[in-house]
């Protein structure tokens, strides 16, 4: 082994700090984003949040059912014509699903396109071959994925999450659930900052690369030392709430209110997903 | 099947096998990644399934919380679901130079019992699914059956067989939780490769070309287990057992968390029905012993086999009442496998399961109601 390769990887080892601090910031930032996004004025952000909701999963439903090819194109380019109208930046939103999609699901599907039998398409040089059967099973799963992606990712960039929360009421989910589903999301922020505070702490006294064992014991404290303090701030949080009249039972106040633009935006889109349903049977 | 087999090898025999170590090795990683699954990868019809599966450990949990928690444990599992979600990301170093991360589902159960994990853990992967498009939202139910149920459970049940009854310093906890943790991740892994598996084997178009996850049971199974088996799960086994190891240090009522009598609960419904338990998965264990057994059971013979055995007759009420009804597994077989030895486990563990639903969801029912009257 070359002394370049092994300094190189001595760099990518120790590097974990940096990269679990980069993927921290990373997740902090896009909350930001869509938090951002979703106030702006545009054609999804003044809809409904409980509406958006039931028409995500009959969308998403109907991406699933499918059988044809085409309807999930068609569906995915109705995720774009309406982050354009939403203002959301297109070149954003179809990296932010584009980037990483041919990555991980690509690499999966990829041997679909050799052993799924069929006719073949293709001849490669060693005796392998694409069979139109493999291309189609590859494309399906991508399509599929990508666009089920984009609609969930269209939800929120246009609708703040204390709305999802509120609106995920109307699938019944129970109101502890729902304010659990709250809290966590707060306290994903704090635990968020606190680790990266922790690490950079740690990264700001080493004087040289951490080895593999010291990493692994770093791994374990910070982690401990985490749950440690999830379980204090638990304690003060229930002291708190206490001490704000909270009983045993969360109460919310339900501002939501149907409008006609919203009974439209309804109807449209389930004519869409049944349409898609039907077509793509 | 043959086909496939056949067109496999063809395939091995005609790669570069630099080529083929280095995607495997890469696959090994990816597959590892597969646990969150994302929308596309399963039928509606699967997903379905896989919440009604759900349904029972979540009510289970709401139940918990409501009859014998106070309120207090509302933060305590928004807190360890939001550790769960900040744990998914730290990016433990792996030999190779990669990383992996681990889910922390097993550290959760260690620390507050496997039915407020699986809460803790569905919040965590709900956040994902929703937020961060890590998961799909169609698939919770699977995504939350393999990380929040059968995770935290298995990883429970081997912690305490190993530990139980040992002072909070054992070095056995710590063995236990790197167990318990490997084990319940590995499992998890079983299963969700379980349910990628039988997607080609139900769903694909007229021509044969799977529509969901591509892969038959035969690949998708040990592609799942060997990949969490060698990455994944050591990692979860790693992390678990080092925090375990840092409560023994600095905070080991932590660790007594589970036996406090404010949230200890009395004994959880599987260590009082144990032996039930116990018998009921040896018995689906032993369904495959049906399939040596020739021929059927003794006077369950249906109107053609009657004739078969030589009778000259089909009594006339029973051909007329034979096609009243005529079931979505007959003989135990799913044609759509066209494999019945297959076919006839899937139904096993298939009835099995909806036996379950449907006692679960009538005991809920008896219980709800006596619970609704009660003032809070």
């Amino acid at each position: 082994m070359s002394i370049a390769s092994r300094t190189s990887q001595r760099t990518r080892r120790s590097s974990f700090v940096e990269r679990t601090l980069v993927d921290i910031n990373h997740t902090l930032e896009q909350s930001l984003f869509a938090e951002q996004t979703a106030r702006q004025p545009g054609l999804l952000q003044g809809l409904d949040a409980r509406l958006k909701i039931i028409a995500l999963l009959m969308l998403l439903l109907a991406v699933s059912l499918s059988h044809s090819l085409w309807i999930i194109v068609a569906l995915y380019f109705l995720t774009l014509g309406m982050a354009f109208f939403s203002k959301v930046p297109l070149g954003f939103f179809v990296k932010r699903v584009w980037l990483f999609i041919p990555f991980f699901t690509g690499i999966i599907a990829l041997p679909a396109l050799f052993i799924t039998p069929g006719p073949v398409l293709v001849h490669l040089p060693p005796g392998v071959v694409i069979t139109a059967n493999g291309v189609q099973t590859a494309l399906f799963l991508l399509l599929r994925v990508g666009t089920s992606v984009s609609f969930g990712v269209l939800l929120i960039l246009t609708t703040p999450w204390n709305s999802v929360l509120k609106a995920l009421g109307v699938l019944r989910l129970p109101a502890v659930i729902i304010l659990m589903l709250g809290m966590t999301y707060r306290y994903i922020h704090l635990l968020l900052n606190i680790t990266s505070d922790m690490f950079l702490s740690r990264k700001s006294r080493l004087l040289r690369p951490l080895t593999g064992v010291e990493n692994r014991q770093l791994i374990g404290a910070t982690s401990g030392a985490l749950l440690s303090k999830s379980l204090q701030v638990s304690s003060e949080v229930y002291l708190a709430m206490q001490s704000r009249g909270f009983r045993d039972y969360p109460r919310t106040i339900d501002t939501f209110e149907m409008h006609p633009v919203d009974w439209a935006a309804g109807l449209i889109v389930t004519l869409i997903a049944l349409a898609a349903i039907w077509l793509g049977r | 099947m043959s086909k496939i087999k056949a067109t496999l090898n063809s395939l091995i025999q005609g790669t570069p096998r630099s080529l083929m170590i280095y995607y495997g090795i890469f696959a090994v990683w990816l597959f590892t990644t597969a646990m969150h699954i994302p929308d596309g990868y399963l039928s509606p019809v699967t997903s379905i399934i896989m919440f009604i599966i759900v349904l029972p450990f979540w009510i289970m949990g709401v139940r918990k919380l409501r009859e014998k928690m106070t309120a207090k444990n509302v933060p305590l599992i928004a807190l360890l679901a939001a550790f769960s979600f900040v744990l998914m990301m730290f990016n433990v170093p792996i030999p190779g130079g990669t990383t992996a991360h681990a889910v922390g589902g097993a550290l959760c159960a260690i620390i507050m019992g496997p039915e407020i994990a699986t809460m803790a853990v569905s919040i965590a992967l709900v956040i994902q699914a929703f937020f961060f498009g890590d998961g799909g939202i169609l698939a919770l139910g699977a995504n939350c059956f393999n990380m929040a149920v059968v995770l935290p459970y298995v990883s429970y049940a081997i912690y305490q067989a190993i530990s139980k009854n040992q002072p909070t310093t054992s070095k056995r906890r710590i063995i236990g939780a790197a167990l318990g943790g490997w084990t319940g991740l590995t499992v998890a892994a079983f299963f969700a490769g379980f349910e990628f598996g039988i997607q080609p084997l139900l769903f694909h178009t007229a021509n044969g070309t799977p529509l969901y996850a591509p892969y038959p049971l035969s690949v998708s199974i040990p592609a799942m287990v060997f990949a969490h088996a060698l990455v994944a799960s050591p990692v979860e086994a790693l992390v678990t057992a080092l925090v375990v190891a840092y409560l023994q240090r600095t905070n080991q009522p932590a660790l007594e968390f589970v036996k406090k009598p404010e949230i200890a609960t009395e004994s959880s419904g599987f260590a009082k029905w144990r032996v039930l338990w116990i018998v009921l998965a040896v018995m689906i264990v032993l369904v495959p012993l049906g399939l040596l057994a020739p021929g059927t059971a003794w006077g369950e013979w249906g109107a053609q086999e009657l004739t078969s055995r030589g009778l000259a007759f089909v009594p006339q009420g029973m051909a007329k009442l034979s096609g009243l009804w005529s079931a979505p597994m007959s003989g135990y077989d799913l044609p759509a496998l066209k494999n019945s030895n297959l076919g006839y486990i899937l139904s096993g563990i298939v009835g099995t399961i909806v036996i379950g639903i449907v006692a679960w969801l009538f005991t809920m029912l008896v219980t709800m109601r006596k619970s609704e009257t009660k003032p809070r």
